[in-house]
C-alpha cells in the first residue's frame, strides 16, 4: 500500500489535474442545483466553466492536443465574460420585476 | 516531492477548498470572495501547466472582471443585507446525490482510461505562438468572438436601460 | 551594497502598506508606529547609502536589472539605478515622508480611518521611491501612475466632503492629460530604439541615432515626456489641480508638495536631461518662468493659509524647471532638495496652526468659522512659540534671505538664469525670476504677519489656542534645522563649494552637436562671472518684498484696501487665479457638450433618414411575403401547433416552473446516459 501511494502522490500528471477539475465540476453542480440565490447559481456556472478549462489546458500539455487546447480555453474565457455580462443584466431585470433573486420563488409560467 | 508537486497540491487544496467554501457558505459575500481565491488558485494551476498567457487572462478576466460584475450584481440586488434567516438551499438531497455520483463516475473514468500521452513539450512562453495562431488558423473564431462580445455589451446595456425606464415609470 | 540596499528601501513602505491595509485595525495603536518605524528605518538605510555613495567619488551609477517580461523579441527589464542624484532624492523622500508620518500621529489622531491613512501614506512613499530608483522609462511610467493613484486616494481621503472627492478627481484627470503626452513620448522612443532603459537610450542618441532620423522628433519626444512633468509638477498650463488638492489632510499636502508628487516632475526632467535638445530646454525654461510668475502673482492675494502655500509651491517648482531649462542643473536640483525641507516645514507648520484652530473651534462649538482663513487668525505668536519660530525660519528660507538653505539654491538659480540671458539674450527669463523672488518674499511675509502678528479678530478664540503636542512640533524643529545653510555648504554665500554641488554634476548632453545646450564649461564661467550681481539683486528684491509686506501689514503705513482699488482688474485676476478654472470649463467642458449636440443632430437628421427610407422599402417587400405567409405557411404551422399543444398539456404536469428542479432532471438523465453508454 505504501508503495502504491507514494509514487501516486509524488508527481502531478494528467490525471491529477483531471481529478481537481472533476471536484470543481461537482462543486459547481452543487451550487447550480441547490442554491436559491440566482447569483450563486451564476457563480456555480463560472466554476463549471473553469473546471472545463482546466481539462482543456491539461490535455494541451500532456497530449497531442498541444496549443489548440489553450486556444479553446481562451475562447471559453471570452464567452464566459459575455455570458456573465448578459446574465447579470437578466438578473437585474428579474430583480426589478419579481423583487427577489430567489429562483424557487420565481415559478410563474406563461400560458 | 519536488517543488512542482508541492505547489500543485497546495494550490489544488486552495482551489477546491475555496470552491467548497463558496458553495456551502451561508453569506453570499463570503461566497464571492471564496470564488475569487478559487479562481486565483486555478490560475496557478494554469501556470503549472505551462499556460502563462491563459493564467494571466484568467486573472484579468475572471478575477478582475467577472468577479467584479458578480459583486456589482450582489450590491444592486441588495442581497448582502437582507433575508439572512431564510434557508439558502433547495433540493439539497438530489443535488448532493447527483454531485457525488458525478464525482465518482468522472474519477473512475479518468483513472481507468489509458490516455495517449506524449512527452510534455517544454515551452518557455506561449504568447508568441498563441498570437500567431489567433491571427492565422483561428482568425474567424477570433472575429466572431469579437462580434459576440459587442452583441453581449449592447444587449446588457439595452436590458439595463429598459430596467431604468421601467423604474422611472413606476415613480 | 549598492544593489540590495535600494531594493530593501523600496520594499519597506510597500510592506507597511500591505500590513496596514489588511491588518491595520487589529494592530495595536492601529499600526501608526509600524508605518512610522518602517519609514524611519528606510531613512536610516538611505542615509547610510548616501554617505557610502558620496565617499566613492566620482559619481558612478550602479544598475541592476531583472528580466521582467518578454513580448515577442523584446524583453523588458525591471532595473534599479543608484547614482548621486537618486541617492540624494532617496534621503529627501524618506526624510520628509517619515517626518510626515510622525506629524500625522498628532494631526490625524481622531480620524475614523486612521490605519488606512497610514497605509496610503506607505503606498505613496513606495511609488515615489520607485520613481527615484527605476532605471527605465516604462517602470518610471508605472510608478508615475502609482503616485497618481495614491495621491488620488490621499487627496480624496475625506471623501464624504464633496469638495474633497471633486479635488481628487480633478487632480487625477488633469494629471492624465500630462501623462498621455508622456506616454506618447515614451512610445516614440521605444518604437525607434526598442528599449526603455535610460542608459541605452542615451547611448543610442549619443551614437547618432535619432527617432525617425530627424532632430525635430528628438525635441518632440523630449517635450512630450516633459508633458508628464508639466502634469505632476503642476506647471503652466496644467497647474489647476494643485490648489484644489489642498482638500486632503494637511500632512498629505506637505508630502505631496515637498518631496513626493510634485518633485517627481522635476526629477523626471533631471533624469532625461542628457537627451533634451537646446530647443526643448528653451521651451522648458519659458514654461518654468511663466508658471513661477503666474503662481506668485496669484499667491499675493489669497487668504486661505494652505492656498497661499500651494501657489508658492507651484511658483517654486517653476523655479526648478526654469533652472533645469537654462542648464543650471545642479542649482535646480539643489532647490528641489532645500525646497523639500522648508516647504514640508511650512505645510506642517500650517497644519499645526489649523490643528490648534480646529481644537478651539470644536471646543466652542463653532462650525462656521473657517479654520484655514488667515483673517480669522492673528496674534498667534505668543500662543504657539515653537510653531511661530520654525515658521519664521521657513519663511526666511523661502524668501531667500542669507544664512538659509533657500538663499543658496535660489541665488544659484537666479545667477544661472542671468548667465543664460547674457549668453543667449533671453532677458525675460531673469526678469521674471527676480520679480518672482520679490513677490515670494512679499506674500510669505504677508502670510506670516497675518497669521502670527497683528490683532486677533476674536480675542476669546485666540486666547484659548494651545501649542500642538511634541509629535507635531518635533518634525518642525528637525525641518527648521535642516533649512540652515550649513547642511548644504559651509560658505553661506555660495553653494558651489558645498558637498551637494560636488556630488551632483550636470550630465553630459548626448544630443547632436548643433542641438547642444550651452556648454557646461562656458556656462559655469558665465555664472561665476555674474554671481555677485545676481546675489545683490536677489537680496535687494527679497528685502523690498519684505519691507512692503511689513509696511502694509505690520506698520499699516500702506492701506491694503487702497491698493486693491487702485489695481482693480489685476487684483481680480490674481484673486481668482487668473480665471484658469473658468477658462478650462468654458473651453473643454462646454466644447464637449457642443460636440455631443453636433453628433446628436447628425444622428437624428442623416442616419435616421437613411434608416427610415430603407424601412419603407422593406415594408413593401414584407407585405407581399405576408400574403404567402398567412395563407400557406400558417396552415401547416397551425396543424403542428395543435398536436404540440395536446402533447404539452400532458407533459405540463411535471412542470413546476422551478428551474432548478428541471436542472435536476437534466443532470439525472445525463448521468443515466453516461452510465448506460460508457
Amino acid at each position: 500500500m505504501e508503495l502504491m501511494i507514494t509514487p501516486w502522490l509524488a508527481e502531478p500528471g494528467l490525471v491529477h489535474f483531471l481529478i481537481v477539475s472533476a471536484l470543481l465540476l461537482s462543486l459547481g453542480l452543487m451550487a447550480v442545483l441547490s442554491r436559491r440565490n440566482v447569483i450563486m447559481v451564476l457563480m456555480g456556472v463560472e466554476l463549471i466553466l473553469n473546471s472545463a478549462n482546466i481539462n482543456l489546458i491539461a490535455f494541451s500539455r500532456y497530449t497531442s492536443l498541444s496549443l489548440e487546447g489553450q486556444m479553446i480555453a481562451l475562447f471559453v474565457i471570452i464567452i464566459a465574460a459575455a455570458e456573465a455580462a448578459v446574465a447579470l443584466a437578466i438578473v437585474l431585470n428579474m430583480y426589478s420585476r419579481f423583487n427577489t433573486v430567489h429562483l424557487d420563488e420565481i415559478d410563474s409560467l406563461k400560458g | 516531492m519536488d517543488l512542482t508537486a508541492i505547489v500543485f497540491y497546495l494550490f489544488s487544496i486552495v482551489t477546491v477548498g475555496a470552491a467548497a467554501i463558496m458553495v456551502f457558505s451561508k453569506n453570499i459575500v463570503h461566497s464571492a470572495f471564496a470564488l475569487m481565491f478559487s479562481l486565483a488558485g486555478i490560475a496557478v494551476l494554469y501556470v503549472l501547466l505551462y499556460a502563462d498567457f491563459i493564467a494571466a487572462t484568467q486573472l484579468l478576466v475572471y478575477v478582475g472582471g467577472i468577479l467584479i460584475l458578480i459583486l456589482f450584481g450582489l450590491m444592486l440586488t441588495e442581497q448582502a443585507v437582507t433575508q439572512k434567516f431564510k434557508a439558502v438551499t433547495v433540493n439539497m438531497l438530489p443535488a448532493s446525490l447527483l454531485a457525488a455520483v458525478t464525482t465518482v463516475l468522472l474519477v473512475y473514468a479518468y483513472a481507468t482510461t489509458s490516455w495517449q500521452m506524449v512527452m510534455p513539450e517544454e515551452r518557455s512562453e506561449t504568447v508568441y505562438d498563441l498570437g500567431i495562431l489567433l491571427m492565422s488558423d483561428y482568425i474567424l473564431p477570433f472575429i466572431i468572438a469579437g462580434v459576440l462580445l459587442l452583441i453581449a455589451i449592447v444587449g446588457a446595456i439595452l436590458m439595463s436601460t429598459r430596467l431604468t425606464a421601467i423604474k422611472n415609470e413606476e415613480q | 551594497m549598492f544593489t540590495q540596499l535600494p531594493l530593501i528601501i523600496l520594499v519597506l513602505p510597500l510592506l507597511g502598506f500591505l500590513l496596514l491595509i489588511f491588518l491595520g485595525k487589529r494592530l495595536p495603536r492601529k499600526g501608526d508606529w509600524l508605518a512610522a518605524g518602517l519609514l524611519i528605518t528606510a531613512l536610516a538605510l538611505s542615509l547610510s547609502l548616501l554617505i557610502s555613495k558620496l565617499a566613492g567619488q566620482p559619481d558612478e551609477s550602479f544598475t541592476q536589472t531583472f528580466r521582467w517580461l518578454a513580448i515577442g523579441t523584446h524583453t523588458i527589464h525591471f532595473g534599479i539605478t543608484i547614482d548621486n542624484l537618486s541617492a540624494v532624492m532617496l534621503v529627501v523622500v524618506t526624510l520628509v515622508s517619515s517626518l510626515v508620518h510622525l506629524f500625522s500621529i498628532g494631526y490625524m489622531k481622531d480620524d475614523p480611518r486612521y490605519s488606512r491613512y497610514y497605509a496610503y501614506l506607505g503606498l505613496f512613499s513606495f511609488s515615489m521611491l520607485g520613481i527615484v530608483l527605476t532605471s527605465n522609462l516604462l517602470f518610471m511610467y508605472i510608478f508615475w501612475e502609482l503616485v497618481g493613484i495614491s495621491s488620488y486616494l490621499l487627496i480624496g481621503f475625506w471623501y464624504e466632503k464633496k469638495s474633497a472627492s471633486n479635488a481628487a478627481n480633478k487632480a487625477f484627470i488633469v494629471n492624465r492629460v500630462g501623462d498621455f503626452g508622456m506616454f506618447l513620448g515614451i512610445m516614440i522612443l521605444f518604437v525607434n530604439f526598442a528599449t526603455f532603459s535610460f542608459k541605452e537610450i542615451f547611448d543610442l542618441v549619443e551614437a547618432g541615432q535619432l527617432p525617425y532620423g530627424s532632430t525635430g522628433w528628438l525635441t518632440t519626444a523630449g517635450l512630450l515626456i516633459f508633458c508628464g512633468a508639466i502634469g505632476k509638477s503642476a506647471q503652466f498650463p496644467l497647474q489647476v489641480w494643485l490648489p484644489d488638492a489642498m482638500e486632503g489632510p494637511t500632512p498629505v499636502s506637505a508630502l505631496i508638495h515637498a518631496a513626493t508628487m510634485v518633485a517627481a516632475g522635476v526629477y523626471l526632467v533631471a533624469r532625461m536631461f542628457p537627451m533634451l535638445t537646446a530647443d526643448a530646454l528653451l521651451v522648458i525654461a519659458y514654461i518654468g518662468a511663466i508658471t513661477s510668475f503666474l503662481a506668485a502673482s496669484i499667491a499675493l492675494t489669497q487668504f486661505d493659509i494652505k492656498r497661499v502655500l500651494a501657489f508658492s509651491t507651484i511658483s517654486q517648482l517653476g523655479y526648478m524647471i526654469l533652472a533645469l531649462g537654462v542648464g543650471a542643473y545642479t542649482a535646480g536640483f539643489m532647490h528641489l532638495v532645500t525646497h523639500a525641507a522648508f516647504k514640508a516645514g511650512l505645510f506642517l507648520g500650517a497644519g499645526s496652526v489649523i490643528y490648534a484652530m480646529h481644537q478651539v473651534l470644536h471646543a466652542q462649538n463653532d462650525h462656521h468659522t473657517d479654520a484655514q482663513d488667515v483673517r480669522n487668525m492673528g496674534g498667534l505668536k505668543s500662543k504657539m512659540p515653537v510653531t511661530y519660530y520654525t515658521f519664521l525660519m521657513f519663511t526666511l528660507a523661502i524668501s531667500g534671505i542669507p544664512l538659509t538653505s533657500g538663499f543658496l539654491s535660489k541665488d544659484e538659480i537666479l545667477a544661472g538664469t542671468l548667465a543664460y540671458s547674457t549668453l543667449n539674450g533671453h532677458w525675460l527669463l531673469p526678469l521674471l525670476g527676480f520679480v518672482v523672488a520679490g513677490m515670494t518674499a512679499f506674500y510669505m511675509f504677508r502670510l506670516l504677519l497675518l497669521t502670527f502678528h497683528g490683532n486677533p479678530s476674536d480675542r476669546e478664540r485666540i486666547s484659548a489656542i494651545k501649542e500642538s503636542p511634541l509629535v507635531m512640533t518635533l518634525p518642525l524643529i528637525v525641518l527648521a534645522t535642516v533649512s540652515l545653510f550649513v547642511f548644504y555648504s559651509f560658505n553661506p554665500f555660495g553653494a558651489a563649494d558645498g558637498w551637494l554641488y560636488q556630488a551632483i554634476e550636470r550630465p553630459i548632453s548626448m544630443v547632436p552637436n548643433m542641438l547642444q545646450p550651452v556648454d557646461a564649461g562656458i556656462f559655469e564661467e558665465a555664472v561665476h562671472h555674474i554671481h555677485g550681481t545676481a546675489m545683490v539683486l536677489s537680496i535687494l528684491f527679497a528685502l523690498s518684498g519684505i519691507l512692503l509686506a511689513i509696511g502694509m501689514y505690520y506698520w499699516k503705513k500702506i492701506k491694503a484696501e487702497n491698493l486693491v482699488q487702485r489695481t482693480g482688474v489685476l487684483y481680480d485676476l490674481s484673486f481668482n487665479s487668473w480665471y484658469f478654472d473658468e477658462l478650462y470649463d468654458r473651453i473643454f467642458v462646454s466644447g464637449l457638450f457642443l460636440l455631443t449636440r453636433i453628433s446628436k443632430w447628425f444622428d437624428e437628421h442623416i442616419i435616421d433618414a437613411i434608416v427610415n427610407s430603407s424601412a419603407w422599402v422593406s415594408r413593401g417587400i414584407a407585405s407581399v411575403a405576408g400574403l404567402f405567409d398567412t395563407n400557406i405557411v400558417d396552415g401547416l404551422v397551425h396543424a403542428t401547433a395543435a398536436s404540440a399543444d395536446r402533447a404539452g398539456s400532458m407533459l405540463s404536469k411535471i412542470q413546476t416552473g422551478k428551474i432548478q428542479t428541471y436542472l435536476v432532471y437534466v443532470i439525472f438523465s445525463f448521468l443515466v446516459l453516461f452510465i448506460l453508454f460508457i
